[in-house]
């Protein structure tokens, strides 16, 4: 598994090269799309590619431009610059209706003066579908997302999760080229939300369409989408597979972003053995695997992951110089939180810094637990450590 | 005792409060009125008998009660002067209705669109008129269609009329003025159903594939019904029984029942025909209002 994981950080780590080369053009391409809102440039210069087929998410924090790109697929904003191409025909002058794309709205927009089969069936008639052929459709969208008897219902008589997927079936009847779901999952209670992002899954793939899903819950994104693409003022800081994502984050706001890090500033050089050695300040000298590209930055973060990190009480017993154990930080545990399949510390090193590592409670029986005020080693392997240029 | 736990309850005499002031200033005035409209005329001071003295004993209170006869109710529904007039009241305020709503409808629709920010100067907009009198706002419509008022002298100028029109003393200006008066009382209503409507149904219409017209027809407008409801009510209402604005502003050749009842009351003396033609007015007014609660009712079930 090591090796897998230091294959993925070994390979170049542009956005570019996620993109296989394909001699069939992309569904979806969003080519230098640029969104101002005032003086606020809510999308800027945004290039994307998706796939037929591909479950995409866009992650990012609010205020991110996630949304905006979203509407802009839908047709309800107009780029200021840009093309959005679909099958290779530029759509962005396209108003919303005459659109192959539909849309999940966050709050589902359930119309409420009609009931659920009503709903279902609006952009049916729109289409100039005969009767018989709506009525089909509408029981086959019923029987999809599992709504039987509940057709007559108003949406002010159904709960939550009966709206979701009246508001996933009416978007999923005109059988778009691309669906856009926009946080389709906020409004639901956590047990729902997980038990609905598997049958969205589950449909997705069965209908093989393509889902562009916009989330801020980075779980969600990881879970259930192919690949993601992270959004930060505008424009996609990275677009990867979901363990690419986490385990060779393209930045240091990346990292941050998604999952829990430690991360260390420092000035790199390389060792004899073709190491990358950081220089820190807070934690000496921590040994990382080399990338194909040695770092071209003076100054650089090494990140490591909580779960990457091992404690003991004195430190293992192998080489100290190579091995699983290269990368040695002695300390204090302040802070131990049991959470049940995981139990997180936070270790105070003796530069004063806070490392905060995580271990899985593989036994039901604890014989061997850390409590705060005990001296410990934390030890990880250059394999984990992820050197951040920027 | 009792008061003291009236007001220990605030919630239940809150409760009552507006009994008691329906019976005070509605129920009981309009037994007065109900009592004249069923008495006979007489020159007289007050200008009606029977009068129910309850000194004069039982045997007087009896006879005062057998008198009372439904004679002025049959002479409003047999004379063509009264049925004419609730006529004419009927159609004035149903086609003034018509005319508010097809153009208050576009001014609500237009408003509930604007930028926040931009509403609360539309709504001041709307209201600013009611910071002047409405009789001097009736008077200043009269200044302006006067046969050299401002209308004329603009019409004239633009060369779009070679001799002064007439727009005064005709249904014209009492149609403007009667517009002109109740159009807030179209907007506002229409105005708090629209603005408060979420903006992702029409999208989500739109994204369906309505066109723009299909959009509003098919999800704006039937959301907005309540609204509409409301403002129709509140203008058709009112104008039935209009007075000041056909008064003023209309010829003299056909009254509005609203200028019948205060012919009968002020030149005529005639309380008791006066006072019956009221309760009619009353009755046909219930009607509507009668449609409107069950609406409301219906829209309050639907929402639980």
């Amino acid at each position: 598994m090591a090796e897998d994981i230091s294959r993925i950080a070994a390979a170049p780590e542009t956005v570019e090269a996620e993109i296989p080369v394909t001699a069939s053009t992309p569904l979806l391409r969003v080519d230098g799309v640029v969104k101002t809102f005032g003086t606020v440039r809510a999308v800027d210069r945004l290039s994307l590619d998706i796939r037929s087929g591909e479950f995409f998410a866009l992650l990012g924090p609010s205020g991110c431009g996630k949304t905006t790109l979203l509407r802009m697929l839908a047709g309800f904003e107009t780029p200021d610059q840009g093309h959005i191409l679909l099958d290779g025909k530029d759509i962005a002058p396209v108003p919303p209706h005459l659109r192959p794309v539909n849309m999940m709205f966050q709050n589902y927009a359930l119309f409420p003066h009609l009931s659920a089969r009503d709903n279902i069936a609006f952009g049916l008639k729109r289409a100039g579908m005969k009767r018989s052929e709506i009525d089909a459709r509408v029981a086959e969208m019923v029987a999809l997302v599992r709504l039987e008897g509940l057709e007559k219902r108003k949406p002010d008589q159904l709960s939550g999760g009966q709206r979701q997927r009246v508001a996933l079936a009416r978007s999923l009847a005109r059988r778009p080229r691309v669906l856009l779901l926009d946080e389709p999952l906020a409004a639901l209670d956590k047990k729902l939300r997980e038990s609905t992002q598997a049958e969205l899954m589950e449909l997705q793939r069965r209908l093989g369409m393509t889902f562009i899903i916009v989330t801020h819950d980075q779980e969600e994104a990881m879970t259930m989408a192919d690949r993601i693409g992270v959004m930060k003022g505008g424009y996609l800081e990275q677009v990867a597979i979901p363990r690419r994502l986490y385990e060779a984050p393209c930045s240091r706001w990346v990292a941050e972003f998604v999952g829990d890090i430690n991360i260390f500033e420092g000035t790199p050089r390389l060792d004899q053995a073709g190491r990358i050695a950081v220089t820190t300040r807070d934690a000496g000298t921590i040994l990382a695997s080399a990338s194909s590209d040695p770092p071209t930055q003076s100054q650089v973060c090494i990140a490591i992951r909580p779960e990457k990190i091992r404690l003991s009480r004195s430190g293992p017993a192998s080489n100290r110089d190579y091995g699983h154990a290269a990368n040695r930080l002695e300390g204090t545990v302040t802070e131990v939180n049991y959470l049940g399949g995981v139990t997180t510390y936070k270790v105070k090193l003796d530069s004063g810094t806070v490392l905060r590592a995580s271990m899985a409670n593989t036994a039901r029986l604890d014989t061997d637990a850390y409590g705060a005020s005990q001296r410990v080693v934390a030890f990880f392997a250059p394999d984990d450590c992820v050197v951040l240029e920027r | 005792m009792s008061s003291r736990r009236l007001f220990a309850r605030p919630a239940r005499f809150a409760a009552i409060a507006p009994y008691a002031w329906m019976v005070l200033f509605f129920l009981v005035p309009f037994g007065f009125v109900l009592k004249i409209s069923l008495s006979q005329t007489v020159i007289a001071r007050p200008p009606y008998v029977p009068l129910f003295d309850l000194t004069q004993g039982f045997a007087a209170f009896k006879a005062a009660l057998a008198s009372l006869s439904a004679d002025n109710f049959r002479l409003l529904v047999s004379d063509d002067l009264y049925v004419l007039s609730y006529l004419r009241s009927l159609v004035v305020a149903t086609a003034s209705t018509s005319i508010l709503l097809l153009i208050g409808y576009p001014i609500a629709y237009g408003m509930a669109r604007l930028p926040k920010r931009w509403q609360s100067v539309a709504m001041m907009l709307v209201i600013v008129p009611f910071w002047t009198s409405f009789l001097i706002r009736i008077y200043a419509w009269i200044n302006i269609l006067q046969h050299d008022g401002l209308l004329n002298r603009i019409l004239l100028a633009l060369h779009l009329v070679s001799t002064p029109v007439a727009w005064l003393s005709t249904d014209t200006a009492m149609y403007i003025g009667i517009v002109y008066s109740y159009l807030p009382f179209m907007i506002l209503p229409l105005y708090a159903t629209l603005v408060k409507m979420d903006p992702a149904l029409e999208e989500a219409a739109a994204d369906l594939g309505s066109s723009p017209r299909q959009v509003f027809w098919l999800v704006t407008f039937p959301l907005s019904l309540p609204g509409v409801a409301a403002g129709v009510l509140l203008c058709f209402i009112p104008i039935v029984g209009e007075f000041v604005i056909p008064d003023l502003l209309a010829g003299s050749d056909s009254l509005m029942i609203g200028q019948t009842l205060w012919l009968e009351f002020f030149t005529n003396k005639d309380w008791p025909v006066a006072s019956a033609a009221a309760v009619l007015l009353l009755a046909l007014l219930l009607i509507p209002l009668l449609f409107y609660e069950r609406l409301q009712r219906r829209q309050l079930e639907g929402g639980r």
